[in-house]
């Protein structure tokens, strides 16, 4: 059963917090875990499901580079206990192209040179797929303000306004028909 | 043939990887059977550990070993000095003594069957300590000469003192900056497998090699028997140059387990597991005439330094050959202290130094009533002065030129505070910027297929600069292939051997490998099939051919001083109520020889200037004078810039420069000039906007009220 405690394992680890059986709903598959209550979304994909798009760049929240879309919102999955996102729909980098088409926003990544180590980039994408979404990338002052959560120590900040920029664009031309 | 392949904006050929998630960086490597560790670090910057309760921690679910000085391996910490490494002093030896000589310095390492379990139990381990008393205010700390000849340290042409002191015009100011980590986004980590006497190690890393080599020398075994493979790094700008403690740590707890260990840093750790660009105190002096002509030049300066090593970087470099000046000296010391060993971080002296010496040219400029650009070119040598060797070729002149035109100069009024949009102040300043060129030996290796394909290889590292597109398209170019013919493969010490990847030196030096070996495998194969066309030769041999190649350089050092040069011109909006300043506006131009690929090298420039912004406004560890902890060691408290304050116009012109000298490619490196000119234009903005001279960075807005 979801959330329940294994009496085995409760048994075995003493006084330490007991596995938790925990199901993911990521990329449209379910996983079944049996997880340590502390473990964190992204310790989750990136440690135990080997989903390693997600980056970690410091684990509390300030670098953005773990973002990942929980029912559609931008999330930092370093934030997140993965008990907690039992029952939400987790779209991460790695589900975001249709096979072997990239998302528009991948493309543009790519046209746009924006990016450099590459690290950031997961977040920085999955960041600005959201703010499409949400209406925020009307210009590139709104683009820079909503993807102010998300750090690019190699500085390719402008790239990533100009991609995200394209992408938006691509995405209006679609919806408008 | 193909057309010309260098030169060409290819998109990187390892997009796709970076776009989807599958770019494998150290961390994400798939081991079977893999422990996670965590490090306990010393929370006094001196003494010795009284006692180490590991008692609960032991007992802690999951846990497998714990390792402190008391139980771990002697190990062999054989002398091995690194390029990156200090030349004076013994790299920190972890877990061998009761001996604290800096915060955050490991103590014990717990290996356990999982991340949480292991960072919970190196929380229970309780830790007592005999404090000695510890110098951790560079303030208080009389900086020396480094260990060495004085000469090297203290270096003269001609008569400054005297001449300072006749000069009509003077300024004579001190700078200080503050110390500052590089903060890459991907903290550093390390997996460890061991089978037998041979060891496996992904790793992030600026140099594969090097940390076989230092790891085979703390462990006494050959560095053959060390494997390093890193074909990803999250950005470094410098922290990934030296092998850091961790990495022995990681390979230790794998040797006391017996089983594969994955250590990563948290980001509180990597303001103490790796180096960090010191604190530094300057003090220029400038004389000059009233037409402008520089007459002297005291330029002196001093850095922290940890006790058990003299960290030393190229501070006052760039003052002996930048402006012409008949009368130079320059003074380099260090302030040993109980911290751990700073490290270079990207234009590792020049941008700190260029920084005082550019500040001071502005304070200059202004005695003088003189437009700081035609201070500059005054002083343009037409010669290196302190080497007495021509230039290979310098671009100043054109840079500023270039960049003075795109930015609309000649619009500025000189006066500060006389330009405004509405309430908010704008200013105008520009800076020169240089870095040498450098190119050391490298290795690679080239091999035909039949199917028309070729393999490049060198063990070469990409921490963002685009190294994987470039080879290739250098190795396609070479070959007259299409480059997605070409698969270029680096970050491997079963590679051929490549030089460190910093210093700008991997285009100049990997690439004329990448380029010499591709040459020798299309002759041959061209030679043996007596074809003109390559995949028709290829088809008819049949067979692979294959070439390695070996490049150094000759004694152009010796004829010729090399050097990359720029400009940078900036504009700044000042909040006169907040303080606040904002950058509106940067462009750089820059003379750095052939642009191999100028997309990739615009993204490099502009993440330099993105860099500089953060050293001019933003970027600080604070330290504690009392104890040397540093208070803002996270992503939320040291302030790096953000989507928000990178300029809405950033411009990048490269100047057309062929330099037959500098290595077979004319590339001079772009890596950390991008930087360099960056904060000193900043503050000289400032200046212009506020008529403030603020002397300390970082110039946040409590400095400018």
């Amino acid at each position: 059963m979801p959330g329940a405690i294994s009496p085995a394992l409760a048994q075995a680890a003493g006084a330490a917090p007991a596995l938790l059986d925990v199901s993911l709903r990521i990329n449209g598959t379910e996983h079944r875990l049996s997880l340590d209550p502390r473990t964190t979304l992204l310790d989750a994909l990136r440690e135990h499901l080997h989903l390693t798009g997600s980056k970690k760049g410091c684990g509390l929240g300030q670098c953005g580079a773990c973002t990942v879309l929980m029912d559609g919102m931008r999330v930092k999955a370093c934030l997140s206990l993965a008990a907690l996102a039992q029952g939400r729909e987790i779209k991460t980098i790695e589900g975001l192209a249709q096979g072997d088409e990239l998302h528009p926003l991948q493309a543009s990544f790519i046209e746009r040179d924006a990016f450099q180590c590459g690290y950031c980039t997961s977040g920085q994408i999955m960041a600005g797929v959201a703010c499409i979404s949400e209406g925020h990338a009307g210009s590139p002052q709104d683009i820079r303000e909503w993807m102010s959560g998300n750090l690019c120590r190699c500085g390719a900040y402008d790239h990533i306004v100009a991609a995200i920029q394209d992408a938006a664009a691509v995405s209006s031309s679609t919806q408008g028909g | 043939m193909t057309a010309a392949l260098i030169g060409k904006s290819v998109s990187r050929v390892d997009g796709r990887l970076k776009v989807t998630g599958a770019a494998t960086y150290a961390a994400e490597f798939e081991v079977p059977n893999l422990a996670h560790a965590a490090v306990v670090r010393s929370i006094v910057a001196n003494g010795r550990l009284a006692s180490i309760d590991t008692a609960e921690a032991e007992r802690a679910p999951g846990v497998i070993a714990l390792v402190t000085h008391r139980n771990a391996p002697k190990l062999a910490y054989q002398p091995h000095k690194g390029l990156p490494d200090a030349a004076v002093g013994e790299r920190l030896h972890v877990l061998q003594d009761d001996r604290v000589t800096h915060q955050g310095q490991p103590i014990a390492l717990v290996v356990a069957e999982t991340l949480e379990q292991a960072v919970y139990a190196a929380e229970v381990v309780r830790v007592t300590y005999r404090n000695e008393a510890a110098a951790t205010d560079v303030a208080a700390v009389d900086p020396v000469l480094p260990t060495g000849k004085p000469a090297e340290w203290e270096i003269r042409r001609g008569e400054a003192d005297s001449a300072f002191e006749q000069a009509e015009f003077r300024v004579d100011q001190t700078y200080v900056i503050p110390r500052e980590n590089h903060n890459p986004i991907e903290m550093f980590a390390t997996i460890a497998s061991w089978e037998g006497d041979s060891l496996t190690l992904w790793d992030k890393t600026q140099w594969v090699h090097n940390v076989a080599e230092e790891i085979a020398a703390v462990f006494g075994i050959a560095a053959e028997n060390v494997r390093v493979i890193s074909p990803f790094v999250g950005g470094a700008f410098g922290s990934g140059l030296r092998c850091w403690p961790h990495v022995t740590l990681a390979a230790l707890g794998a040797r006391v387990d017996g089983r594969p260990v994955k250590l990563v840093l948290s980001r509180r750790e990597m303001y103490y597991g790796v180096g960090y660009r010191p604190h530094t105190v300057q003090r220029v002096a400038l004389g000059a005439s009233r037409d402008g002509q520089l007459q002297a030049i005291r330029h002196e300066g001093h850095q922290e330094t940890s006790t058990y090593e003299e960290f030393t970087e190229a501070l006052l470099s760039a003052t002996r050959f930048l402006h012409a000046c008949p009368n130079v000296h320059t003074r380099h010391r260090i302030a040993p202290m109980h911290v751990h060993t700073p490290t270079y971080m990207r234009a590792p002296g020049e941008a700190s130094g260029i920084y005082a010496l550019e500040s001071a040219m502005d304070e200059l400029a202004v005695a003088l009533s003189m437009d700081p650009v035609d201070l500059r070119l005054r002083n343009e040598p037409d010669r290196d002065e302190f080497k007495d060797l021509p230039f290979s070729s310098r671009s100043t002149k054109e840079c500023y030129r270039a960049a003075a035109e795109r930015f609309g100069w000649s619009q500025r009024t000189a006066e500060p505070r006389s330009m405004r949009d509405g309430r908010l102040l704008i200013g105008w300043g520009m800076a020169s910027a240089t870095y040498p060129m450098n190119y050391a030996p490298a290795s690679a290796l080239a091999r035909l297929l039949p199917d028309g394909t070729a393999e490049v290889m060198s063990a070469a590292s990409d921490m963002g600069p685009g190294t994987w597109t470039s080879m290739t398209q250098v190795a396609a170019d070479t070959l007259g292939l299409p480059v997605e013919r070409v698969k270029f493969t680096l970050g491997d010490t079963r590679l051929p051997r490549a030089p460190v990847h910093g210093g700008s030196m991997t285009m100049a030096s990997v690439g004329s490998a990448v380029q010499a070996a591709c040459r020798k495998a299309r002759e041959d194969a061209l030679a043996r099939a007596g074809s003109n066309d390559l995949e028709e030769a290829m088809e008819r041999l049949g067979q692979v051919i294959e070439a390695t190649a070996d490049v150094a350089p000759g004694d152009e050092t010796k004829r010729f001083s090399m050097h990359a040069f720029g400009a940078v011109f900036v504009e700044v909006a000042v909040d006169p109520d907040l303080g606040e300043t904002r950058v509106r506006r940067i462009v750089g131009a820059y003379g750095a020889g052939r642009v191999v690929n100028p997309k990739i090298a615009r993204s490099q420039c502009i993440g330099g200037m993105i860099g500089g912004i953060g050293m001019a406004l933003m970027e600080h560890s604070v330290v504690d004078p009392r104890n040397g902890r540093v208070t803002n060691a996270n992503l939320a408290e040291y302030a790096v810039p953000v989507h928000a304050d990178a300029p809405p116009v950033m411009d990048v012109i490269f100047v057309d420069e062929h330099d037959p000298h500098v290595n077979p490619l004319g590339v001079k490196g772009l890596g950390e000039i991008a930087l360099v000119g960056v904060a000193p234009a900043i503050a000289n903005a400032i200046f212009h906007a506020t008529g403030k001279r603020v002397r300390e960075l970082p110039i946040t807005p409590d400095k400018l009220l």
